[in-house]
């Protein structure tokens, strides 16, 4: 009876381990975090990088309907493959493109704007990173789409645009307008 | 002479008094960073790693240190930004209930086991 009772429980054990990393299976496993502060921070302030000058982001926002804060830098490959996707959306009405120049050295981001042209409207400059990470970046390039009446961030998209991301900021700004 | 010495003296002991307050606040960071998941590193914590992301983190972490945030206003401003999964140390909640839950549960059974195995002897 008692090696009867044992084996009962150490079974009802058994499988309701199964059952828990059974569910864990299920889970998507990229990490996605949902309890994430969803507004900009406004009051950063950081130096722009033609004019010697702080400012903070709330004032560069404030602008336009729409904002989208780009994080690029000179040495970073893939920011090359998206710049066309940047200065395409610069052109659309009521957006400023806003960028944050990532661990760069200044000669080198102004000749990078110089040679693939310049879509911001506006350039912070961020030396040692530190503003990215008050942004809540992972690194480069990352790209937000900032409601400027509200300070939202509408959506995070890390990693280079492509043709996918550059569609769905183009719908996502279509939807907000009306 | 002997003010040529105190002044040594006084140097000195202003050196190492700096030399201490700096450690101390790059203690605190290294035990923050500790508990902070670099989180495009797999397995590492901010600490061990030397990613940009992680060197920027740090970074970030002594300026707070330095502006007069304590430990709590730290974490609390990094999950804000990065999710709770940035931390080490999880909270108790409807997701991670089990987590705390199961050493428990196995400890009692444990236990109950070893009562029986003891009793029947």
């Amino acid at each position: 009876m008692i090696k009867n009772f044992k084996f009962i429980i150490i079974a009802l054990f058994g499988f309701f381990l199964f059952i828990v990393l059974l569910q864990g299976l299920d889970k998507p496993n990229n990490y996605s975090p949902n309890n994430i502060s969803t507004k900009i921070e406004t009051k950063l302030t950081a130096r722009m990088l033609y004019i010697n000058k702080e400012i903070s982001l709330g004032e560069l926002i404030k602008k336009n309907n729409f904002s989208i804060i780009n994080i690029w830098a000179s040495w970073c490959l893939p920011c090359r493959n998206e710049h066309p996707y940047l200065i395409d959306l610069q052109k659309i009405n009521n957006i400023n493109v806003i960028g944050i120049n990532y661990k760069d050295i200044e000669i080198n981001a102004k000749k990078f704007l110089k040679d693939l042209g310049n879509p911001y409207s506006e350039i912070l400059i961020d030396p040692d990173g530190t503003k990215s990470i008050e942004l809540g970046a992972y690194g480069v390039p990352e790209t937000y789409l900032v409601n400027s009446k509200t300070n939202e961030i509408i959506k995070k998209f890390i990693g280079p645009i492509d043709d996918l991301k550059f569609k769905e900021i183009v719908k996502l700004i279509n939807n907000g307008k009306i | 002479m002997e003010k040529f010495k105190l002044f040594i003296v006084l140097v000195s002991f202003f050196l190492i008094f700096a030399n201490n307050l700096h450690a101390q606040s790059s203690d605190r960071v290294n035990k923050i960073s500790k508990n902070l998941r670099c989180l495009i590193c797999q397995g590492q914590s901010v600490y061990d790693s030397q990613s940009d992301f992680a060197i920027s983190m740090r970074t970030l972490i002594q300026k707070k240190i330095d502006e007069g945030k304590n430990e709590s206003e730290i974490y609390e401003f990094l999950k804000n930004k990065y999710g709770e999964w940035i931390i080490y140390d999880p909270e108790i909640n409807k997701n991670t209930f089990l987590l705390w839950l199961i050493p428990l549960i196995l400890f009692v059974f444990g236990g109950l086991l070893i009562i029986r195995k003891v009793s029947i002897k």
